[in-house]
């Protein structure tokens, strides 16, 4: 008995273990304070759906060698020009968002292309250099933004220069995807689309990663000694890779807008690296090993403790902005929580 | 004092390693004011005997040793490096352990420095005291016109030619006040003709002055030159001990070497001059660090198995990984003719050779891979096998590299829970089974072993060297085996080429005697053969 506790803990990983006994506990207090758990599952299933695609972002990452992709931000960038130009071609609807999509995937491959090559030359201190070339990225965007030539009414200012900090998607595709066949039963709502959407986007990462080149990858990132006298080029693997990884963060923002109704400019995607980041090492990856299961768990049980955390700390701290500190607090304990696991088990 | 005849002597030594007689009663006596050679082959435990004498921890933490020390007639009992270093025995390090950006003199008195005597800093706590660097550089100075050097003693260790460093190591060690035994680990592997000449008579110089030097080395003639006595070591028993007087270089190389041979196939005596060359190397170079090749030429036969041989450091291991392409090589590799473009790992595998590396961890295995996966991998990234194309796509065959990894592991016998099972979780041998079927999947021509066998049992051993055997036989495959044992190589090879100082020394069969084979593997050879023409 004993012995399987532990194989089990082993396997499960500690923890996991720990977060989703937090999680229980939440759920507990939520319960304690009268909250409708239907409505914080719907919550959780959607914002799942959210992130789901910056996660699985980590993914080719992670197995290319490269590690966490700190740099998730390029790739957001690409997705928000995406978005932008479907607005501004004035599309509506499925039509808006999947051109949105194909807009954004060619700049993303090409900024994943520059991006791999900066991570060539930097190799061993991957993360670091990622992060700061995201930081970067952001605010040189935030200039871009000031001077693209969009001239819709709905992205621009309508006095002065720029582009709003916010643009709302009420008109165009918002929360498209969550609404497509969405079943209610009872208070519980299943955003059945986006659902859809992120098993979608993991199977395709699936098929990649068993074909020749994700296979090839994986050996680069596991081994890139031995890929070399397998007669692999490290290097475009590694690009290979990073284009991957930039180019599933340009589609996860775009799904991520259009759920959240909104698209965010300027200093928005500075941080959305490091959710992404602490949910695929909650689920279980390392910075060496990652899986398409790791994404959906990772992603479920972060959001989960963040969605039911919130109300439970208002319930808990009816001061004022006591509530919202809260949230900071524990969203980014769990993601420095989750850094600490990095090395991770087996 | 002068009852007590020596000054170490090391009494019975047996050391086990997890249950593998490493050393077997060792006796070695050394008086005060003698060099003593102490030779043996890689892995005849001189390391390990000298781990012992110093008390390194790898010693203590893998069950200590049987036996006894006697320094000065007394028992002694070492624990630590730093109890060997109070006792008065030094160690001059292959490797240079030297700060590059501190001086000759704080080099030498690191750890030891002389501290002003004021009375401020005698109020001082320990780690404040002022240093007294003119007293340490006068001494530093005596010590390094004990070795005859005329560098400053002020210079920085950085930038200077290895010799120096080798000289500072030395000097480091007599400026000991107590030091009565040094131990010089290969000193001259590093060096060249003329600073191994002048090291040899600092070491004499050392010795005049009463203090007893123990010295390993590869060298036979350097032992010649400056040995008293010489102990030889062979497989961790001890052989012999000898005054110089009394033995030659050739007798030396054969106890060395000597050993049984058993001989696992008979080959056929084939005639060489009519068999189509198969690789050729002309001026071959590979700049592999510590495994340097230079300027190589070797013809290999088509359908031989040639053994590559040679002490560690020489450069054997690096023949094979410069024609695979995995370390910068250059000169001219002629493969049936055509010539290979190197540093290019892809070309080499396209030109049908196959590589089993030294390095099975590191290089030889995705570790946290399925058996199965790694058995395939090279194959369907280099012959586009095991993949089933859909227009640009591409998907792995699964039932394919089933199909295939099932039948290696029943062929080579490789012991798992199934084709699933990653491979860091199985043994030594295994692993090395699993590295000779992703060679062979390749459906080489030639195909590059670098030590099979090293670290895996026995039975596991006979069972990867059958298969190589096999592999040549029934499919005519040519075998390029590099080996650090010997013995290893004369039983299965039809030619073995002993490698020395990055070049072929010679070629010798598999029965050409002990003494040929100890004299080329210390790089004599030629130069005493060309002696005796003359």
């Amino acid at each position: 008995m004993r012995n399987k506790l532990h194989v089990f803990i082993k396997q499960f990983g500690l923890p996991r273990i720990i977060i989703v006994s937090f999680l229980l506990s939440l759920c507990v207090l939520a319960i304690i304070y009268n909250l409708s758990i239907a409505g914080l599952l719907s919550d959780t299933l959607v914002r799942t759906g959210m992130h789901g695609v910056l996660v699985l972002a980590m993914v080719p990452g992670i197995l290319c060698g490269i590690g966490l992709n700190f740099g998730l931000p390029l790739g957001i960038l690409c997705g928000l020009i995406g978005g932008l130009i479907s607005i501004e071609l004035d599309l509506v609807g499925f039509t808006a968002l999947f051109t949105a999509i194909l807009v954004s995937i060619p700049i993303a491959v090409v900024v994943g292309w520059g991006y791999g090559i900066l991570l060539n030359k930097v190799k061993g201190s991957e993360m670091m250099v990622a992060t700061y070339a995201g930081f970067s990225a952001v605010s040189l965007m935030s200039i871009g933004w000031m001077i693209l030539p969009f001239k819709s009414d709905e992205i621009a200012w309508i006095i002065g220069g720029g582009l709003r900090t916010t643009i709302t998607l009420t008109e165009r595709y918002d929360k498209i995807l969550n609404n497509f066949a969405a079943i209610n039963i009872g208070n519980l709502t299943i955003p059945t689309g986006l659902l859809l959407f992120l098993i979608t986007m993991n199977f395709i990462v699936w098929i990649i990663l068993r074909s020749k080149a994700g296979i090839a990858m994986k050996a680069v990132g596991d081994n890139p000694r031995f890929a070399t006298a397998s007669g692999l080029n490290v290097n475009k693997y590694r690009i290979f890779g990073a284009i991957l990884s930039t180019v599933l963060g340009a589609i996860g923002i775009i799904v991520y807008s259009q759920s959240f109704g909104f698209i965010q400019l300027y200093q928005a995607p500075m941080f959305m690296g490091f959710s992404a980041v602490a949910a695929i090492l909650i689920g279980g990856a390392t910075v060496k090993k990652a899986s398409i299961s790791h994404v959906f768990i990772g992603t479920f049980l972060f959001q989960g403790l963040l969605v039911v955390a919130l109300p439970v700390a208002n319930k808990m701290l009816t001061e004022g902005s006591l509530a919202e500190i809260t949230r900071i607090i524990v969203s980014n304990g769990i993601i420095l929580y989750a850094l600490t696991q990095v090395g991770g088990g087996e | 004092m002068k009852s007590q005849q020596y000054v170490l002597k090391m009494n019975n030594i047996s050391k086990e390693y997890y249950g593998t007689r490493v050393l077997n009663n060792i006796n070695l006596e050394i008086k005060a004011g003698e060099i003593h050679a102490l030779l043996g082959e890689n892995g005849a435990g001189k390391s390990t005997l000298m781990n012992i004498l110093f008390g390194m921890s790898v010693i203590h933490s893998t069950g200590g040793f049987q036996g006894e020390i006697e320094l000065e007639g007394n028992k002694v009992d070492i624990h630590s490096p730093l109890q060997a270093m109070n006792l008065g025995i030094g160690m001059v390090h292959q490797e240079f352990m030297l700060i590059p950006g501190y001086t000759i003199t704080e080099n030498i008195k690191l750890n030891r420095e002389l501290i002003k005597k004021d009375f401020m800093n005698r109020l001082m706590p320990a780690p404040l005291k002022q240093i007294d660097f003119d007293e340490m550089n006068k001494e530093a100075r005596k010590a390094l016109d004990t070795l005859d050097i005329g560098i400053e003693e002020w210079v920085k260790v950085a930038g200077l030619p290895v010799g120096y460093m080798q000289f500072i190591e030395i000097a480091r060690e007599i400026d000991k006040q107590n030091i009565k035994v040094l131990v010089f680990d290969e000193p001259t592997a590093v060096l060249t003709e003329s600073e191994a000449e002048n090291l040899l008579k600092a070491m004499k110089k050392i010795a005049s002055t009463g203090i007893a030097i123990i010295f390993i080395t590869h060298r036979l003639d350097e032992v010649m030159e400056v040995a008293d006595n010489i102990t030889i070591l062979r497989d961790g028993q001890f052989i012999t001990r000898k005054n110089k007087a009394d033995t030659n270089v050739f007798e030396m190389a054969e106890l060395m070497v000597g050993r049984q041979i058993e001989s696992m196939v008979q080959h056929d005596v084939k005639d060489y001059d009519n068999q189509p060359v198969s690789i050729s190397l002309k001026g071959f170079n590979v700049a592999m660090p510590g495994e340097e090749v230079r300027n190589l030429n070797l013809d290999i036969y088509q359908g031989e198995i040639l053994g590559i041989g040679g002490l560690a450091g020489q450069g054997k291991i690096g023949i094979a990984n410069g024609i695979m392409g995995l370390y910068p090589a250059w000169g001219e590799v002629l493969i049936n003719g055509q010539p290979l473009t190197l540093n290019n790992p892809k070309e080499s595998i396209k030109r049908n050779l196959a590589f089993v590396s030294e390095d099975r961890r590191g290089v030889g295995l995705l570790l946290d891979t399925s058996i199965e996966m790694n058995i395939a991998i090279t194959a369907m990234q280099n012959k586009d096998k095991f993949i089933k194309k859909y227009g640009l796509f591409s998907q792995k065959n699964h039932s394919e590299i089933r199909k295939h990894a099932l039948e290696m592991i029943q062929k080579l016998d490789i012991r798992c829970i199934g084709p699933e099972q990653i491979t860091r979780r199985l043994s030594g041998g295994n692993q090395q089974k699993v590295c000779i079927a992703r060679a062979l999947t390749l459906d080489p021509m030639i195909l590059l072993v670098s030590e099979p066998t090293r670290g895996i049992d026995i039975g596991a051993k006979k069972l990867v060297l059958d298969t190589l055997i096999k592999l040549n036989k029934e499919l005519g495959i040519t075998i390029i085996i590099t080996s650090s044992e010997l013995a290893e190589l004369r039983s299965i090879c039809h030619r073995i080429a002993i490698v020395s100082e990055g070049k072929i020394e010679g070629i010798l069969k598999p029965d050409d005697s002990d003494t040929d084979y100890g004299l080329m593997m210390s790089g004599e050879y030629n130069k005493l053969k060309s002696k005796e023409v003359i």
